[in-house]
């Protein structure tokens, strides 16, 4: 077998985690915990500079775009046009097409907006961007988002932060069986068992934030969400056993004494 | 614009006088930021980085500097 690669808007990757850079204790736990978790894409955020105080590192100062592709996201965006006002000062600011979306309905459940959120993608893919999205675990909506031009689909597990893990496995796997471009778990994950989960699904991969930056020790979940991302696609293409309502005996019957 | 030479504007939601005259990229490098580390959109409208020396700052303009910052 090759190597197990992804491609995403024409650019592979051998990593199928994604971590976001939020919540860290510092720069430096951040970039620790990026390098222990062997993710080759981050997602950031795109926020105002700091004119009181313009001296600050910067993030770009602990993790470098040259080796890791950085990811811009509309993380709080609740419109449109504010995410696509988002994106457009991320392409100047870094010069890059892929990026992610994600148009938020309310702040009780982080739920997305999908009605935003298709037309974001639509004016987005008119504009020459190639956005990954973030969407709810619905078929059809994956569906629509593809047809608009989506270079990922993104369905949350459960509401962002919750670290509930996969809610709907069955969505899910409807999703993956539907799409023609990747589709990567992006929210909900809490713990190293529920990526794998998304990844025994047949996900492309796994995007998570929360359950890295605020676990007791932040590099070490990162490793084990490493572990988990690659424990579940091998159980993926390794193909699982059937499931049986009964015991079947691993040893021989014959030959009993 | 007053007499003293010079214009108003914001940057980011606050109000701030620059001189007459100063370039957007000017406008960047005196308030301490890499201009290759920004983006700028100037009244709605992005600056793209290579036009930020040409771009000069008038008055009442409205800016928003961003950057990357760590977020999910």
């Amino acid at each position: 077998m090759g190597a197990d690669t992804w491609t995403v808007a024409g650019r592979t990757f051998t990593s199928r985690l994604i971590v976001g850079t939020g919540k860290y204790k510092s720069f430096e736990q951040n970039a620790a915990a990026v390098a222990a978790s062997g993710a080759e894409i981050v997602t950031v955020a795109v926020r105002r500079v700091n004119i009181s105080d313009p001296g600050q590192p910067l993030l770009t100062d602990f993790i470098d775009p040259k080796t890791i592709t950085y990811l811009p996201n509309t993380a709080g965006c609740f419109t449109a046009e504010e995410a696509i006002r988002t994106l457009r000062l991320a392409r100047e600011a870094g010069g890059w097409e892929l990026v992610k979306l994600e148009v938020l309905g309310e702040a009780k459940t982080l739920y997305p907006d999908m009605r935003e959120t298709l037309r974001a993608t639509e004016t987005l893919v008119r504009e020459g961007f190639q956005p990954m999205v973030y969407c709810v675990d619905d078929p059809i909506a994956a569906r629509q988002l593809e047809e608009a031009g989506a270079v990922a689909i993104m369905p949350l597990g459960a509401p962002i932060g919750s670290g509930l893990g996969i809610q709907n496995r069955v969505t899910i796997r409807l999703i993956v069986e539907g799409a023609k471009v990747p589709v990567l778990v992006d929210a909900g994950v809490g713990t190293a068992s529920d990526a794998s989960v998304a990844m025994e699904l047949g996900c492309d991969g796994v995007l998570m934030n929360t359950a890295i930056a605020e676990a007791k020790d932040p590099v070490m979940m990162a490793r084990a969400m490493k572990l988990a991302v690659e424990a579940g696609r091998l159980a993926y293409l390794a193909g699982r056993m059937g499931q049986r309502r009964y015991a079947d005996p691993s040893s021989p019957l014959a030959g009993l004494i | 614009m007053v007499h003293d030479g010079t214009i108003s504007i914001r940057v980011n939601g606050d109000h701030r006088r620059v001189a007459a005259g100063t370039s957007v990229a000017d406008l960047a490098l005196a308030l301490g930021l890499e201009p290759a580390k920004v983006a700028v959109e100037r009244n709605l409208e992005i600056v793209p980085r290579s036009a930020l020396a040409e771009v000069a700052v008038e008055d009442g303009d409205d800016y928003e500097i961003v950057t990357f910052v760590g977020g999910g």
